[in-house]
Order: structure tokens, then sequence, then C-alpha cells
């Protein structure tokens, strides 16, 4: 056997959410299969990821700090990792199921001729086998799934595991130099959009949902302000989308985002089985809604069978007095 | 430059889901059970877009899957598409994303002249996202995902922005591209009239096995990703608590010591 390896993906200075909950995981797999757990942290200026990454739990880090990894492109992350895998055959490899995450799973593993195991919800290990439990058919069914390949392959749903927390550990990384020339890279990053300081739904650990109920744009209103006081983020459900009161990025459900808040407000929604899909992994979920039959209920811990127009305020100063 | 568009046909979103021994099924009370992949849709759009707003040939839509996918097919040809294929042979069954990846590629190659592949960002049914850019690395060409925009194609060189988690990236880079599009792209069009009534007319080809030069192993044998134990979810445990009060106000302070009891806040 081999070591198990965890992408540690970062940006801007930081080892992001995903990828902290990758080294959580991973290093349970390794504990499991009595292996070494080593982080990959690719990027520029990247002295201190590696460093973070010894104290979230890694006993080894690959790194290669180089210009062209600076963007995450596939072209330039790719080829430098197929090369590492082929030469260290690790047992597993662990990646957060972010855009990029997801991008490079797949490039490793066409070239690799390996299976993948994509948005795992949990993991187990069976023998040698890293068995994961994920979501198909859009949340409406769940499989347990591996791969069968020398190294398997996972990403994980985003906010599916604890993020690693310090260890105190501390190591020296093992640094590699970059296989592909900015010259032979095509594509290029010619501007950046942040989305600034807002909270994105897939990193919430609260969201606030408004559906049909809220009745139009000014109904998200009372919603943004409970979203406000907590520090949430604002979900939607189609039929509020599809109706132009808000834009398509709050979407939750099957052809919007899929979120695994803590908590999930769901106001004024009914809870179509496309709603669920997305949001139904979430830990607590709350319905207020003036239909008691509606099915969200079903799928709620706690319910509030009333106006949201009179609940959601006064949600909203309640918090206020005890936050 | 010709573009073409990969579909799935897939479940669609009001399908209800059984399983019987490990076997999948579903149906649709309301409508058909089996739709174009909705986020294919806007892969759909795309391409015609590419065409009329690009100078694309041709828009030409390309499905692996049983010979019932000729179904979601004759939906891309009513929404504009001038062609449409078939790739489909009993050899393919069970294939893995690596497989799927294989034969696309092979059937691409087929395709004198494409320049610009478009996928959906992912299959509601495997969910997995993989597909667009290992089909890329099986053609060696650049792949670009969930773009949000197709900026400008000029000479052999694509603007594209794409929607990440974190913002909105603008990237170059050379034709011929592999992409896959996110919903906030278009808004896809109804099938027309007369689209329909050509689709109806339409021969789709399909092309198997022998038509193609496969690289590599394809079909449930080779699969390298084991996800055959499927199963409902388990009902969640206990039932939803409605919480009770005179007043709203008595109502939302339980509702908010429950949240606190739960370390949700």
């Amino acid at each position: 056997m081999s070591a198990v390896w965890v992408w540690v993906e970062n940006r801007g200075g930081e080892i992001i959410a995903v990828g902290k909950e990758a080294i959580g995981a991973a290093r349970m797999v390794a504990d499991e299969l009595g292996e070494d757990l080593v982080g990959i942290v690719f990027g520029h200026n990247v002295a201190g990821i590696a460093t973070a990454a010894f104290d979230l739990g890694c006993d080894e880090v690959i790194g290669c700090d180089d210009e062209t990894l600076d963007k995450s492109r596939i072209e330039a992350v790719g080829p430098l990792l197929v090369a590492q895998i082929q030469e260290h055959e690790p047992a597993a490899f662990i990646i957060g199921g972010s855009t990029r995450g997801r991008d490079v799973a797949a490039w490793v593993a066409a070239d690799l001729d390996l299976g993948v195991v994509t948005d795992a919800v949990a993991l187990e290990v069976d023998g040698d086998v890293v068995k994961a439990t994920r979501p198909v058919y859009a949340g409406k069914l769940l499989a347990t799934a591996f791969t069968k390949g020398s190294t398997q392959i996972v990403t994980l749903r985003s906010r599916a595991f604890p993020q690693a927390e310090s260890t105190g550990n501390s190591g020296s990384a093992d640094w590699i130099d970059a296989v592909v020339d900015e010259d032979d890279i095509p594509t290029k990053v010619v501007g950046f959009e942040g989305k600034g300081n807002t909270v994105s739904l897939t990193d919430a650990s609260i969201i606030v949902s408004g559906g049909r109920g809220v009745g139009g744009p000014e109904g998200f209103e009372p919603v943004r302000e409970l979203a406000g006081v907590l520090g949430a983020a604002v979900g939607a459900s189609r039929a509020a989308v599809d109706a132009g009161w808000i834009p398509y990025d709050h979407q939750v459900g099957q052809t919007g985002k899929t979120v695994s808040p803590d908590l999930y407000i769901a106001n004024g929604i009914s809870g179509a089985i496309q709603h669920q899909a997305g949001m139904r992994t979430s830990k607590i979920i709350v319905a207020i809604n003036k239909d008691g039959e509606a099915p969200i209920f079903k799928l709620a811990h706690y319910g509030i069978v009333d106006d949201l127009f009179k609940v959601l305020p006064a949600l909203t100063a309640e918090f206020k007095k005890r936050l | 430059m010709k573009v073409v568009v990969c579909t799935k046909q897939t479940p669609s979103t009001t399908a209800v889901f059984s399983v019987n021994n490990g076997a999948v099924s579903w149906e649709d009370s309301g409508g058909k059970p089996n739709v174009v992949n909705p986020w294919d849709e806007y892969a759909v759009e795309e391409a015609i877009r590419v065409k009329e707003n690009h100078g694309a040939s041709q828009a030409i839509a390309l499905t692996m899957g049983t010979p019932d996918s000729q179904e979601a097919l004759k939906t891309c040809l009513a929404m504009g598409c001038d062609e449409a294929i078939l790739v489909s042979d009993p050899s393919f069954a069970g294939s893995d994303t690596l497989g799927t990846a294989r034969i696309l590629a092979a059937a691409l190659e087929k395709i004198d002249g494409a320049k610009v592949v478009i996928f959906g960002k992912q299959a509601i049914d495997g969910d997995t996202g993989l597909t667009p850019v290992q089909v890329a690395r099986k053609l060696g060409w650049t792949p670009v995902t969930y773009v949000s925009a197709i900026k400008e194609i000029k000479g052999h060189t694509i603007t594209l922005e794409r929607l990440l988690e974190d913002g909105k990236e603008t990237v170059t880079t050379d034709l011929p591209v592999v992409i896959s599009v996110v919903k906030e792209i278009n808004e896809p069009r109804y099938p027309s009239f007369m689209g329909i009534r050509k689709a109806n007319r339409a021969t789709i080809p399909t092309w198997s096995a022998a038509d193609l030069n496969i690289s590599g192993g394809v079909g449930a044998g080779a699969s390298q990703a084991d996800w055959s134990h499927v199963y409902a979810i388990p009902a969640r445990e206990g039932s939803v608590e409605i919480i009770e009060g005179d007043s709203v106000e008595e109502k939302v302070a339980a509702l908010v010591d429950k949240l606190f009891e739960e370390k949700v806040i």
C-alpha cells in the first residue's frame, strides 16, 4: 500500500474551505488504511500553504511553487499531477468538489485511465477500498460507489465533511518543479471579477430561502433582513427565480445549487422534489409556510405554520436581541 | 468551422424513482419520463448561437445512448440544430465517464471541421460533470468548464467567461476547444412549429462501434467506477416538530430556543 493524497486547494494565500474539508476527510481515510497523508500544494507563493497543510494534519507535503500555477489553470496543474501520481502511485487521492477540483479529478483520471467517484457525502474504508456514499439522479437516490484502479480518486461535496483543525504538526515540504512552460499553455486568464463579500450559497453555514410564497421581488426583503442578522446566504426556489424576483445565482435545487448548510430556513417554499434534491442534506431544516400540508414539512425538522410576513420580521427581531 | 453539442437523454426533473433489487426505474405521471438533460438545453442553445453569431457553418447534435435517445436528438433538431447523430451500440452499455469520453472523442474525430464542442455542465442522472474534460483529454483539445459566456471567436482564438465559486474569470484560448456551459449563459429557445415538423421528418444516422475508431475499453467491463449499489434515501428519522404558540412572537421565541439547542446558530 501507499500513501493517501489530498488536494490542498488554495486561493489568495489561504486554504479554501473545501480544501480543509478534504484534508479532514483524507486524514480519516489515511488513518483507517494505516497510511501517511500527503498534501498536494500547488500555486504561486505557497510556502505558507504548505505550513498550514502540515498544521492541519498532513504527514508530508509535495509542493510546487510556480507562476504558471497561480490561477489554478488545469493545463498547468493537470500534467504535473499526472506525472507525480505515476511516480508515487498513491492509494487514494481525495479532492474537494469545487469547480476547479472537479476539473483536476477529470483530467488526472482521463490521462491515467482511472475511475472517479464524485460528490461524496460520506466515506468509509473497507479493506483497501475507499467506499463513498454519493447522491445520484439529482439527489433522489443514493449510491455506494468505489473505483477499481490503482489510485482511488474521490471528490467531496462541499460542506459534507468537517474542516480539519490545527494539530500543531509541522514539517518541510518536498518542493518539485513545474513541468509545463507558460508558452505551452494555450489558456490565458485575462480578467477576473470577484464576488466581493457576499456569502456564497455553497459555502454558507446558514441559508435563508424564499419561494413562491414571498409573492414578489419585494417579498425577498424580509428574507434578506433575516439573512443579514444571521450572516446567512439568501437562497430561492426555482419558482421565485423563474418569476424574475431574484437572480439565478440564488437558486437552490436540481437545476440550481446543491447546498448542505447547518441550518436551512425555507420561507414560502412548498418543497417540490426538485427543490428537495438541492437542500435535503442540510443539517437542520426549518419550514415557514401558511400551508401546513406543504411537502416541505415532511423534510423539515421544525415548522411554523403561519404568515411568513409576520414570522420573518419577528424572527429577525428575536435574533437581533439574542445575538 | 462546425460546432457540435453533446447531449444526453436523462430522466425528467419531475421523474419519481424506485429501486427494486438494485434496479433503478422511474416514471413521470405528468409528462415524458425521458428528456434532453436539462443542463444540455443551454448547450444546445449556445451551439445554435455560435452558428448564428460566430459564423459556424453547422450546429450538430451528438448523443451517445440507447436507440430511444433519438427522441432527445429530435428536440435538438426542433430547436434548430442542422444535424443530429446518435452513437449507439450494445457494447457501450454500462460505460463509465471514461468509456463515454473515448466513444464521444472517436465520434467527434469523425466529424470533419468540428472546432467547438459544447456540453452542459453535468447530466442530472450520474451528476459527475467529468465527461467534458475527459473528452477534451482524449482528443488532445483544450477544456474550459463552467462557461457563462462565449464573448468572441476570432480566427483561432476564443474568449470565454467562466462562472466559478469566487467570481467570473475571463480566459482566451486556442481552438479547438471542449467547453461545458452553465445556466447563466443563455435562455434556451422553444422549438418552433417548423422545427418540430422538420425534426419529425428527419432520419437520424446511428454510428455503431464498427463505425468508430475507439481507442481503449468501453462498456461495463471496462468501467473503472462502480456505483451499482443504488438505494432509496432513507426516510428522515422522526417527523417535523410544528412550533405552536398563542402569538407569532411566542412561536418565534420557541423556535429560536430550539435552534440554539441544536447549535446551528
